[in-house]
Parts: C-alpha cells; sequence; structure tokens
C-alpha cells in the first residue's frame, strides 16, 4: 500500500469519516427516537393502530436495507419525495433501524416484572409516575446490550450508503480506488480501517454494558 | 402509480428472485461447512487453533459484508483469476455467514447440559462416539432456528452482490427501474419479493422450533 496515495487522499478520506460518522449518530439517533415512539405508540392498545405499526416493522425487518434506500432515493421523486443522497440515506437508516430499535424496546419492556409494577401501584404511586420511575429505567437496562448491538451492525450498514453515491468513507476509497487503479489495496485498507473501528467500539460498548447493568450484579452477589 | 409495471416484470421478479434464493442457500450451506470447521477450531484444546479461530470470527463480523465482497472481487482480478463473479459473490456469502453459523455451533454445543458427556464417558462411550451420538444430534437441533434466522439474514444481505452484478432481485428491480422509468414500482416488486420469502422463511423457522419442542419433549 502506497502511503503517499493516502497522504494525497487524505482530505477526502477524512471528510468521508466525517460523513460516515454524521450518518451513522444521526440516523441511530432518529433510528432510536423513532423506534422508542413505536413501542410507546404500539402499548396504546389501539388495534387498528397495533396493525399498522406491526406491518411497519415487519416490511422494515423483512426487506434488504440496499433495496429501502433505492426505494427512497431512485422511487422517491415519482410519489413526489425529492431528496439529496445524503438525507436519503440519512431516512433510510432511521427508518430501517427504527423497526429493530422498536422491537428491542418492545422485550425491554416485556422483562419489567409484573410484581414491580405491582408493588409500585401498591404504595401508591400515579400511572405516570410508576412509567416514569419503573417501568422505564428497568426496560431502558434491559435494552443496552441489545441497542448497542444494533448500532455496531449499523455501523456496517454505513457502507451500503455508498450505492446511492452518499459522499461517505466507502465512497471517497473507491473514488481513490479508481482514480488512482489501486482496487485492491485500498479496499484491504478499508477493512482494516472497518475491522479496528468495529473491535473498538464492541470494547467500548460492553464496558457501557457492564456499568450500567453493575446493579444486576450486585443482586446476584447479595441474594 | 403504475402497478402494472410488477405485474409485468413479474416473470423477470421470480426468476430474479429464484437467483436470490439460490445465491443465499448455496452461501448457507458452504458457510456452514466452514463454519463448522471454525467452530471446531475455537473448541480446540490447541491454543493457536483456538486464537485462529477467533480471529476468523472477529474479521468476518467486523468487516462490512460490501467490503469483504469488493475485496475478493479484486483479489481474484488481482491474481489474474479469471473467475466468474458469482464465485466471489457466494464465496463473500459463505466467509462471512461462517462467522455467524461458527457462532451458532458453539453456542449449541454449549447449551447441551455437560453431564450427558460425562454420563457417556461413565458409561463407557469412546470419544468420537460421544460427539456422534450424544453432542452433534441434540446441538444441531438446538441449532436449527437460529439457523433459519441466519438464512433470513443472509437472504437480505445477498442484495448486496447486485453490486458485482449478479442478476437476483435487487440488480433485477434496478433494471426494471431503468427500462421503464418506473423506479418506485419496480423497488416495491422487488420489495414484496423479498418479505414474501422471509415471510415463508420465519413461518418455517416457527415450525420448526415447534416441531423440536414437541420431540424434546418440553
Amino acid at each position: 500500500m502506497n502511503l503517499d496515495l493516502i497522504w494525497r487522499y487524505a482530505p477526502s478520506l477524512i471528510s468521508g469519516f466525517g460523513v460516515t460518522i454524521l450518518c451513522w449518530g444521526v440516523g441511530g439517533a432518529l433510528g432510536l427516537l423513532l423506534g422508542f415512539a413505536i413501542t410507546l405508540l404500539n402499548r396504546l392498545r389501539f388495534l387498528p393502530l397495533n396493525w399498522l405499526l406491526r406491518g411497519f416493522i415487519e416490511v422494515f425487518r423483512g426487506t434488504p436495507f440496499l433495496m429501502q434506500l433505492f426505494l427512497l432515493y431512485a422511487g422517491g421523486p415519482s410519489i413526489g419525495l425529492r431528496l439529496g443522497a445524503t438525507t436519503a440515506g440519512i431516512l433510510g437508516l432511521c427508518l430501517y433501524s427504527s423497526a429493530y430499535f422498536a422491537e428491542i424496546f418492545r422485550a425491554g419492556f416485556a422483562s419489567v416484572p409484573v410484581g414491580q409494577i405491582e408493588a409500585a401501584t401498591s404504595v401508591g404511586m400515579a400511572p405516570f409516575d410508576t412509567l416514569i420511575r419503573v417501568t422505564l429505567p428497568g426496560a431502558l437496562i434491559a435494552a443496552v446490550p441489545p441497542i448497542v448491538n444494533m448500532l455496531i451492525i449499523l455501523s456496517k450498514e454505513m457502507v451500503v450508503l455508498s450505492i446511492i453515491t452518499v459522499p461517505e468513507l466507502m465512497y471517497q476509497v473507491q473514488t481513490m480506488a479508481a482514480e488512482t487503479f489501486t482496487a485492491f489495496d485500498a479496499i484491504f485498507a478499508m477493512a482494516v480501517f472497518y475491522w479496528l473501528l468495529v473491535e473498538t467500539v464492541s470494547r467500548l460498548g460492553a464496558r457501557l454494558e457492564a456499568r450500567v447493568t453493575a446493579y444486576l450484579a450486585h443482586e446476584e452477589s447479595a441474594a | 402509480m403504475k402497478p402494472e409495471v410488477i405485474l409485468h416484470s413479474f416473470g423477470y421478479l421470480t426468476r430474479a428472485a429464484g437467483v436470490t434464493v439460490a445465491v443465499s442457500f448455496a452461501g448457507i450451506v458452504f458457510g456452514f461447512l466452514i463454519g463448522a470447521a471454525v467452530c471446531a477450531a475455537r473448541l480446540s484444546r490447541r491454543r493457536w487453533l483456538k486464537r485462529l479461530g477467533g480471529t476468523y470470527v472477529s474479521v468476518f463480523r467486523g468487516v462490512p459484508l460490501l467490503v469483504q465482497l469488493l475485496f475478493i472481487y479484486y483479489f481474484l482480478a488481482e491474481y489474474g483469476l479469471d473467475v466468474p463473479a458469482i464465485v466471489a459473490a457466494v464465496g463473500a456469502l459463505a466467509l462471512s455467514s461462517a462467522a455467524y453459523q461458527a457462532e451458532i455451533l458453539r453456542g449449541a454445543l454449549n447449551a447441551v447440559p455437560r453431564g450427558q458427556g460425562e454420563a457417556a464417558t461413565a458409561l463407557g462411550f469412546s470419544g468420537l462416539d460421544i460427539w456422534r451420538r450424544i453432542l452433534m444430534p441434540q446441538a444441531l437441533k438446538i441449532s436449527v432456528p437460529p439457523l433459519i434466522n441466519e438464512f433470513i439474514l443472509l437472504l437480505k444481505a445477498s442484495s448486496l452482490v447486485s453490486v458485482v452484478g449478479i442478476a437476483e432481485l435487487t440488480r433485477v428491480s434496478m433494471n426494471i427501474a431503468s427500462q421503464t422509468y418506473r423506479p418506485f414500482e419496480a423497488y416495491v416488486g422487488g420489495g414484496l419479493f423479498y418479505l414474501a420469502i422471509n415471510l415463508a422463511l420465519a413461518a418455517l423457522g416457527g415450525l420448526a422450533e415447534r416441531r423440536l419442542a414437541r420431540a424434546s419433549g418440553r
């Protein structure tokens, strides 16, 4: 691998990495919010709405992310939705990940023991207080490990955005490869870079998990 | 909106769906073979083999599939191996899926109670017989539902092989989009096919899970 080449292309590679991080952060955050909203709406137990949301989740979990991106970016204009590549990419990430996040939050809520909610009611907590102080903290803590996992999966989906020409890292690497005829080296460097990135994020995620679930270990040792 | 675009290209899409299923199935089968070897390496007592298996899983789960696919594609070209793109496509799917399947198999083997292997040893079973008659049948049974799940994930991931020009569902949807100038309908049509295949697979997975639950008397 020619280091000189990387040096020459450093500005575009750095900007590509910036776009990758931006899309990941914004897309993931919006996906978390939308997923959480879907879970809360589902808890209203209004049947037609539940069916609609179930359909949304099944569609976005049952089709490839790339197809969803094509539909948004190329198919959008024919239903009056004209988006730039990056906007389409971020919106696609948000919709795609929200379906998975909604399922994660649902499982989180299901994991809170009914006894805790009953106990809160019996000591006279208002329903809203029970939700905010009992159900929600328990659900969120149970959801942390799968959320971290999903964010890591999402970081790898970021390279798919290059196919709809979002100028993220993979796109810049392929541009560099095409301009300098170094496809093999460039992709190899990209693989190494991504491996290090995912390994680092996984380690940080494991640490975060250990932190928020520390009280569980404490409870177990006390029991 | 012109839904008839989907109807007109129904034949194309059906054939493309067949290619998608075939490519993913080949990926799963080869991935299972490689995954079994990786799992065996991870469970080996030799430390270098253990580490090799661990590194394999970490690399192939850490690098995005698209990067793996293009790497194999350019690797073959770099070393002058003139093979069709389908080899790179199935190879990338198999190598990537192998990392996940190795973990599924490892988890399943760990889920077989330790006492069973010990009981078999106490009864005088040989090491090979314990593997063949006690551990393997149970581990394979446990791993059927997650393997079907992995097949669904791989089927969706196989849309990426459109990038190297394999005429599967995503590629054919792109072609229909550019031929008819109706991208919205084309991608909705392709998406519906994916959805149908995945729902069928999920139903199959549910069936397998219930069967296994009944067979093991739980």
